[in-house]
């Protein structure tokens, strides 16, 4: 494979498995972490010697206990902006100090929310108390660069909830943050159980989410892409990666590769991810062939979640010029010199517009 | 075969009350099919026909039996359409006849498209063998029902025919009853040949297939021959009968019933109830009857996908060639795009065109609310027939406007009678008149708007009925009405396949109605959207769907790229399935929104 600027590493283990996570998480298996890691650092020799980022994430990487997670950030190559994952409950002194000794300059930390309740019913583990407890921790070791994960559109939340959840996110002054609306995916153990109530709210989403924004920006953050908010240069530059459309290498069990029209798709299977690995086999993945259409609507889907003007070169023909053309007239995005941009009111619309302007 | 050896008789009888099974075991217990050949309900050869447990197309098959004198026979059954829509089709069949048998279900009793084709047949001079069916039922009343039949035909209660076309019990004695009453033809076998075309229908590889019955005379395979009504002239390239298979025969003669292969290519040369004689020392006068059956729904039909219109016209083209009744001509909406307005004998009529362009010719179709034709006088006095609301003129150009009407008869348990008369007066109906059928049954008759009867009447009387009641109706003509055009406008922009004409009375509730259903079914969308109803440049109401506020992937990772472009390109094709008008999408059931109005439920059609 071509060298990736990104690198992406998967570590499924998780304490408990929350109900609407549909990621490939892994619980108990504690006598498996260690083959795990070592199985990602044998991958490892694989990746590109210097890549611009690396994401750690899950499942809950901090799981691992402190000498296994020191051992795989040592294995890690140098890079710009390392980032890992982490569960409010799993940070103690000792962890932060792996973290910023391994050369970790960004941490994710899952809050989801500072309300017990929402929390109990998303069925996390931490407490409002534990996440602002492991704030302190990461930032007493000396983490300089914080993101917090954050969610609306959890059943039963009030406009109230979602205030305070902002005060507290706000109050610990991450220089970055996540705030998703809840995706009940089909199929979840979520989904079944709150299907109703999640159905009952969807229009009291469209306040939170407009909330949201407000709020933040108010605060001194960016709304720099569609679910995420940062101060002033503090963009997730991995993430960016993304959704620039650049090429970016998963490793782990579940990991997604994309490098150029190829896109590879690890299997969610911890053991025959091992037993492949332990081999010396490349780790059981199906792959996605794009077409050239796909990866250029890909490209449009992403790049117009950012809040910059997004470069058409080369991807025209996907568009089609009289949607384009009536979009601007409606005022949902603007054609400026570097490409295009969705207006406010574009960027709330995304979805709406995006499928009008493809072909 | 002499005349008096030959049968010709039909099965009346109403859905699902046993026809198609009764012509099974006839076929049958003749030998004409093997059993083990035996498909069931064989007559009907079309799928839909099949599923919808209706016969579009009468077909006639001939078989042989031995009455008890030992002698043997030709009957020959004439099968008939079993709706409403096809009342002058049935007309024609039956005057194919010389008797019917009348074939009610022993648990249902009368309905009132029976009664309406039992009219048909006495108006026709036909004997009647009445037939009580589906004795072998736990909920049979052969009792009740014989006592009904009986008295409907003047007969004796004893003289009803009790059978189980199922089990096959009583089926010998069917067809005994037959040879015993009724009468043989009784044509001329020296005149010049008459012979009724009953039905027709059209072969790919042998053009115009017409169903015949010999009055007089008899024609021979090569013969010259003319319609008389349309003097459309063929030779006669073969002709024959159906037993149950085609069975090529070297001439037809007085009495008989059979098929004409004409090499036509249009079904329309050849309309039912003409008379088919030879070109040269031809019959003097046609057979009587004959009457050119015109369409009284129109609807537009719109390709979703308007690279679909050349074939929908090819389509339309090649039903057209079967379906001497269909009418169309293109239309152009703006909202809608290239189109075709067609004509249509009834709703049924509708659905089964409608059903058939989808499934045989894998179309995707919008098929607008449909209207009547109605007749509209304008101020230098002519008369137009408008069958589109889109050409219906502006209120101040028409000095006075026409709607056809229709004789309707209902039937049912005279519990129902109160709620019945409500809801057909609601619906502008004039009362003609009331009779018990039997203590507990009663038959109302109105004449009442065609309009009405199109919107919603028929789902509004099952209702109202709890499914009891039955209903049947007959053209009556066009008679004066107070007639407006309610237009739609969506964001400020009129949509022209959204007017409806209605009774000056009904504007504003249906208006109001008409926009309620349409916020109904109008989706949140980027745009705000308005919808007004106006008749003129007055808004009589207004509806407003606010604009979607969000519209958002969550979030969007490495991870999830190819699932989260699977969710984008779904939403793209349900976009390329909605019609845009303006800014605004407007989904396809919007625009059958008309046809909701006041309506409870179901989809449309009669039954």
């Amino acid at each position: 494979m071509a060298a990736a600027e990104h690198l992406y590493l998967h570590v499924p283990f998780c304490g408990h498995r929350c109900g609407y996570c549909d990621f490939v998480t892994v619980t108990g298996s504690g006598e498996l972490h260690g083959r795990y890691v070592d199985a990602l650092i044998r991958e490892l020799r694989g990746a590109p010697a210097r890549p611009a980022t690396i994401f750690v994430g899950g499942g809950t990487p901090s799981l691992l206990d402190d000498a296994l997670l020191a051992r795989l950030l040592a294995a890690l190559p140098a890079c710009d902006e390392l980032t890992v994952e982490c569960n409010p409950e799993t940070i103690t002194p000792a962890k932060a100090q792996v973290l910023v000794e391994g050369g970790v300059t960004r941490v994710s930390l899952g809050a989801q929310s500072f309300q017990p309740q929402l929390l109990a019913t998303l069925e996390r583990r931490a407490t409002p108390d534990r996440v602002v407890q492991a704030v302190a921790t990461l930032r007493r070791a000396g983490v300089t660069n914080l993101n917090l994960d954050l969610m609306f559109g959890v059943p039963g939340q009030t406009p109230h909830d979602l205030a305070a959840d902002l005060d507290q996110a706000s109050s610990l002054e991450p220089e970055h943050i996540s705030y998703y609306e809840l995706e009940a995916k089909p199929g979840t153990r979520f989904t079944h159980r709150h299907g109703a109530e999640l159905e009952r709210q969807a229009e009291a989403l469209e306040d939170h989410y407009e909330t949201v924004v407000a709020t933040l920006r108010e605060r001194g953050y960016h709304w720099y892409e569609t679910a995420n908010f940062c101060r002033e240069g503090r963009q997730a530059r991995h993430n960016l990666g993304y959704w620039e459309g650049r090429d970016y290498l998963g490793l782990g069990v579940g990991a997604v590769s994309t490098i150029g029209l190829e896109r590879r798709r690890n299997r969610p299977s911890l053991r025959a991810y091992l037993d492949a690995v332990e081999a010396g086999q490349a780790p059981p993945a199906e792959i996605e062939l794009l077409s050239p259409a796909e990866r250029g609507s890909e490209r449009l889907m992403l790049g117009l979640r950012l809040d910059r003007p997004m470069p058409l070169d080369g991807l025209e023909w996907l568009i089609d010029p009289r949607q384009l053309e009536r979009m601007a007239g409606a005022g949902m995005l603007a054609r400026e010199p570097g490409g295009i941009r969705l207006s406010e009111r574009g960027r709330f619309m995304a979805n709406d517009v995006v499928s009008t302007l493809l072909r | 075969m002499a005349l008096s050896r030959i049968r010709n008789f039909s099965i009346i009888a109403h859905i699902d009350h046993g026809k198609s099974t009764l012509a099974d075991r006839i076929l049958q217990v003749t030998k004409t099919v093997a059993d083990r050949d035996m498909r069931e309900q064989l007559l009907d050869s079309m799928d839909l026909e099949r599923e919808r447990g209706i016969t579009i197309k009468a077909q006639a098959v001939r078989v042989l039996f031995r009455a008890s004198d030992d002698r043997v026979y030709e009957l020959n059954l004439i099968d008939t359409p079993g709706h409403v829509d096809f009342t002058y089709e049935v007309s024609r069949s039956l005057a194919a006849c010389e008797g019917a048998l009348l074939v009610v279900d022993a648990a249902q009793g009368l309905e009132a498209q029976t009664l309406a084709n039992a009219y048909l047949a006495i108006e026709n001079d036909l004997d009647i063998v009445p037939v009580v069916n589906k004795i072998d039922l736990p909920a049979a009343d052969p009792d009740g029902v014989s006592a009904e039949l009986a008295e409907l035909i003047g007969d004796a209660p004893e003289n009803v025919l009790r059978i189980s076309a199922k089990t096959g019990q009583g089926i010998e004695a069917v067809l005994q009853a037959v040879v015993d009453h009724i009468s043989p033809p009784d044509g001329d076998p020296q005149a010049p040949p008459r012979a009724l075309i009953f039905d027709s229908s059209y072969d790919q590889y042998r053009g115009v297939l017409a169903f015949v019955r010999m009055v007089d005379g008899g024609f021979h395979k090569g013969d010259k021959v003319c319609a008389m009504a349309q003097g459309t002239r063929f030779d006669v390239e073969e002709l024959g009968f159906f037993s149950p298979g085609m069975r090529p025969a070297k001439h037809l003669s007085a009495g008989e019933v059979g098929y004409i292969v004409t090499g036509l290519k249009d079904v329309s040369q050849l309309r039912v109830g003409d008379t088919l004689t030879l070109s040269r020392d031809g019959a003097a006068e046609p057979l009587p009857g004959y009457k050119e059956v015109k369409p009284m729904v129109f609807a537009g039909l719109f390709p979703t996908d308007s690279d679909q219109y050349p074939e929908l016209r090819d389509a339309l083209e090649k039903l057209k060639l079967n379906d001497a009744a269909l009418s169309y001509e293109p239309e152009t909406s703006q909202a809608l795009g290239f189109g075709f307005r067609c004509g249509f004998l009834g709703l049924l009529h509708m659905d089964i065109v409608r059903e058939r362009l989808e499934r045989e010719y894998d179309l995707d179709l919008l098929v607008t609310a449909p209207n009547v034709a109605y007749r509209v006088q304008d101020v230098k006095e002519d008369w137009h027939e408008v069958h589109n609301p889109a050409q219906m003129p502006a209120s101040g150009d028409v000095l006075s406007t026409e709607e056809p009407y229709v004789r309707a008869s209902l039937i049912a348990p005279k519990e129902f009678v109160g709620p019945l008369m409500e809801l057909t007066q609601d619906r502008r109906g004039e009362f003609g008149h009331m009779e018990y059928l039997s203590e507990e049954r009663v038959q109302l008759v109105y004449d009442i708007p065609l309009a009405e009867v199109v919107l919603d009447y028929y789902d509004q009387l099952k209702s109202r009925s709890r499914g009891y009641a039955s209903f049947d109706y007959d053209m009556i003509g066009f008679r004066e009405g107070k007639l407006v055009k309610v237009d739609v406008l969506l964001a400020g922009e009129q949509v022209d396949s959204l007017s409806l004409i209605t009774h000056r009375d009904n504007a504003y509730k249906q208006g109001k109605a008409l926009v309620e259903a349409l916020r109904e079914r109008i989706p949140r969308q980027m745009f705000e959207v308005a919808i007004q109803a106006a008749i003129g440049s007055r808004v009589i109401a207004r509806e407003t769907v606010k604009a979607k506020r969000k519209d958002v992937l969550a979030k969007c990772y490495g991870g999830d790229v190819s699932r989260k472009r699977k969710l984008l390109e779904k939403q793209k094709k349900g976009k390329k399935r909605m019609k845009q008008v303006g800014n605004i999408e407007v989904p396809q059931e919007a625009f059958l929104a008309v046809l909701d109005l006041n309506r409870d439920g179901g989809n449309g059609g009669g039954g």
